[in-house]
């Protein structure tokens, strides 16, 4: 029981990066008709923009690779320390810390992912509107391949010009220092110390998440604004006949869905250090939860994002692979044993295949979106 | 002749043509002029400019005649190279046994996978694909290592292998009936050298086979069939018709071009990665499509080796090389081009240069390089636009 809640509770985190990701990708179906493979791009880009203000905020990296770029540090050599040279060691010295004092500039620096957080959301939507105005809304008109397609180049070209600004290797950036330990969960479900522990951010995650994907429902729900989106959604053209222009409506929502998935990433950024295909990475096994969920349903997209999180948590679960191939009398280096063991690797492939020839509409599927 | 009016034999002896005298086409310069970064001429580049462009047309069955974007094409591609590899290293280093059996074995999975996608259609059947071919991949990467060589890629080992067909002696490099493919002549013209290579003359000559039979597709009641599905896949069914049947075998055609290339690539070189099957590889042969012109006979093979020769020029300027060309400019408008070019879009960074023309070529030339080719044709001639003949695939109906 402890093993299976452990295994829950360790799905969550990646369960939520899925879940917001595939919100953004299916708002930006279901008001635009539009799938967007340069969604996962933009996550990416969330979680260079966490790398970034971190920089900036003066954390200072052992790595010294090409992303010392941005950093606003002060370097002095200090004569009185040498390095193993006898030269005088130069200190690095955050300018935050100089302008504002130790206290202040440490805080901003152990605290920058969280910062990052604000800043991206208006750097997101500007990138979001700038790819629906620039791009994207000339193709509402041209099959769904070419909308494909030119998002699958946008994709490539985000992560190229990640990767010539900051390597190819992944950069790690930190949580703030008070929320880095574990927690014990366990003892507040009665269990006893250590039977489930969980890192605090990952914690954090989910209900940063949570609360991101709760907003968003109720932005959709109970304003006039997002009255008219979901208008729009079920029939455009009625919409448009009210006198209502539901294109800018549309293009704000492409922006809230890009930021939706660029605070995704910052926050995910101490859980993986990103690099360019951080991106690529996530949008396929987030086409998968979109899938599964049912295209165009935004709760579909948020149940199938954890179901599948969770998911691959138990898949990993070695005790009941082990026992499994024990069961079934295979020896180790049998084939089937090896699949099983490796079942984590395509599980949630597995399911999209399954659910996509036994329920095509998915979980939430509506009746009519996308079906030929 | 042959079975193909005068047009398309006419396409079929200039591809003929284009991969017979690739060594000289693609060595326009002398090896010491400082244009000699321009030549592709070599037999390695050369093989998979023909390789792919093997993919390419079978690519185009598909995705070109029935409009089915598959998203996991470089899974066979794969698939056919382990196979190849299996059959080295359980047979012999014969081509003649392994590349057969890349086709075969990779029809066979095709067959597999081919029929569970297309149960759906659209964007659900690229995600299948996509999802199948992902699978694929991160098997061949983890468990299925005993076969696939995992990270370490699979490759022949001639002292520990069974090879039970291999005579006493026998070649330990592929071969075709004893005849070593890697076999080449060099000719020195003035400054000039061109390499022939017998495994290239292998793959150009399996290349225009297979155009000659994509040809035959494409005109064949078969092909008019595909294309019927394409413009309207409904009406299609309330004909009567089941389109299945014909889709799987689309299906099939194309992933056993993509097993022969497979195999190819092996037969040139004998490894077999993983890497070859991830999804991006796919979203390559996706590009390579459009950019040549889907639908049309000539586009997979100008797509395919547009973009293997780009890859080849970019990844190797360097930046020494650009601060020549940009010589002239001013001092500090120099370093800052050069900067800008090296770490944006040269070198190891070409990749960037890759997506922006293909996005470029999607926004506005979605014919790819074949319509552009008629465009530019058109203008010159004055003609109407519609009786443009190059390479295009109206069908003689």
């Amino acid at each position: 029981m402890e093993e299976i809640l452990q295994q829950v509770i360790n799905g969550l985190d990646r369960g939520s990066a899925y879940a917001l990701i595939a919100l953004g990708l299916t708002l930006i179906f279901g008001t635009l008709g539009v799938v967007n493979f340069a969604h996962g791009a933009l996550f990416m880009i969330g979680a260079f923009v966490a790398v970034l203000v971190s920089d900036l905020l003066g954390d200072i990296r052992e790595l010294g690779s090409a992303d010392d770029f941005f950093k606003l540090v002060q370097v002095v050599e200090d004569p009185t320390q040498t390095d193993f040279l006898g030269r005088p060691l130069s200190v690095e010295t955050s300018y935050w810390v100089v302008w504002f004092g130790e206290n202040f500039g440490n805080w901003l620096s152990d605290w920058s992912v969280p910062i990052a957080v604000l800043i991206s959301i208006p750097i997101m939507i500007f990138i979001g509107w700038a790819m629906e105005r620039g791009l994207i809304r000339h193709f509402y008109h041209r099959p769904h391949a070419d909308q494909i397609l030119v998002t699958f180049g946008l994709a490539i070209v985000l992560g190229d010009l990640i990767r010539a600004m900051y390597g190819a290797n992944p950069i790690q950036t930190a949580m703030p220092e008070s929320l880095s330990g574990p927690v014990d969960l366990g003892v507040f479900l009665g269990y006893d110390v250590g039977t489930i522990t969980y890192s605090s951010w990952r914690i954090v995650y989910f209900f940063f998440s949570m609360t991101i994907i709760a907003g968003v429902f109720a932005f959709l729900q109970f304003t006039t604004f997002g009255m008219v989106v979901r208008a729009g959604m079920a029939d455009r053209e009625t919409v448009g006949l009210l006198g209502i222009n539901i294109n800018k409506y549309f293009t704000l929502m492409f922006g809230l869905a890009a930021a939706v998935a660029g605070v995704a990433g910052v926050m995910f950024a101490p859980i993986q250090a990103p690099s360019y295909n951080l991106g690529m990475e996530y949008l396929v096994p987030c086409f998968v939860v979109v899938v599964v969920g049912g295209m165009g349903s935004l709760p579909g997209a948020v149940l199938a994002g954890f179901l599948l999180g969770i998911v691959q948590s138990f898949a990993s679960l070695p005790t009941w692979k082990t026992s499994l191939v024990e069961r079934l009398g295979l020896d180790d280096g049998n084939l089937i044993a090896n699949l099983i063991i490796g079942v984590d690797q395509i599980a949630i492939y597995l399911i999209a295949i399954i659910i996509l020839l036994t329920r095509p509409r998915g979980l939430l599927g509506r009746k009519g979106v996308m079906e030929d | 002749m042959l079975g193909l009016n005068k047009k398309d034999f006419s396409l079929l002896l200039f591809v003929a043509f284009l991969a017979i005298a690739a060594p000289f086409l693609l060595n326009p310069f002398p090896a010491s002029s400082s244009l000699s970064f321009l030549n592709a001429g070599y037999p390695a580049l050369m093989q998979l400019f023909a390789i792919f462009a093997i993919v390419l047309i079978g690519f185009n069955i598909l995705f070109g005649l029935t409009g089915y974007l598959s998203f996991g094409h470089a899974a066979f591609i794969g698939i056919g190279s382990y196979t190849a590899m299996w059959m080295y290293k359980l047979l012999n280093f014969n081509v003649i046994i392994a590349i057969p059996m890349a086709m075969l074995v990779t029809g066979i999975f095709a067959l597999l996978i081919g029929w569970i996608s297309l149960r759906r259609t659209g964007i659900y059947f690229s995600i299948l694909t996509l999802a199948f071919a992902e699978m694929a991949y991160r098997l061949s990467y983890s468990v299925l290592t005993p076969i696939t060589g995992g990270e370490t890629n699979l490759s022949p080992d001639p002292v520990n292998d069974p090879m039970v067909l291999k005579s006493e002696g026998g070649l330990t490099v592929p071969h075709l009936f004893g005849f070593d493919l890697n076999a080449k002549t060099t000719w020195e013209v003035g400054s000039w050298s061109f390499t022939f290579e017998a495994g290239y003359y292998l793959c150009a000559l399996i290349l225009i086979i297979s155009f000659y039979i994509a040809i035959r597709i494409f005109r064949s009641p078969f092909g008019m069939m595909l294309r019927a599905i394409k413009s309207n896949n409904q009406r299609m069914s309330y004909t009567g018709l089941n389109t299945k049947p014909y889709m799987l075998a689309a299906f099939v055609i194309s992933g056993v071009y993509a097993g022969l290339a497979g195999g190819l690539l092996v037969a040139m070189d004998a490894q077999a990665g993983a890497e070859r099957m991830f999804w991006t590889e796919s979203g390559t042969i996706v590009i390579m499509a459009i950019l040549g012109g889907v639908g049309t006979l000539l586009g997979p093979i100008l797509g395919a080796g547009a973009i293997k020769y780009m890859e080849k020029i970019l990844s190797s300027i360097s930046e020494s090389q650009l601060h020549t060309w940009l010589g002239i400019l001013p001092d500090w408008l120099e370093d800052a081009m050069v900067y800008i070019l090296a770490n944006f879009f040269v070198g190891h960074a070409w990749h960037l240069t890759l997506g922006l023309v293909f996005m470029l070529v999607v926004i506005f030339v979605p014919g790819g390089l074949v319509e552009l080719g008629q465009r530019i044709g058109n203008r010159f001639r004055r003609k109407k636009p519609d009786t443009a003949p190059s390479g295009e695939t109206t069908p003689a109906e």
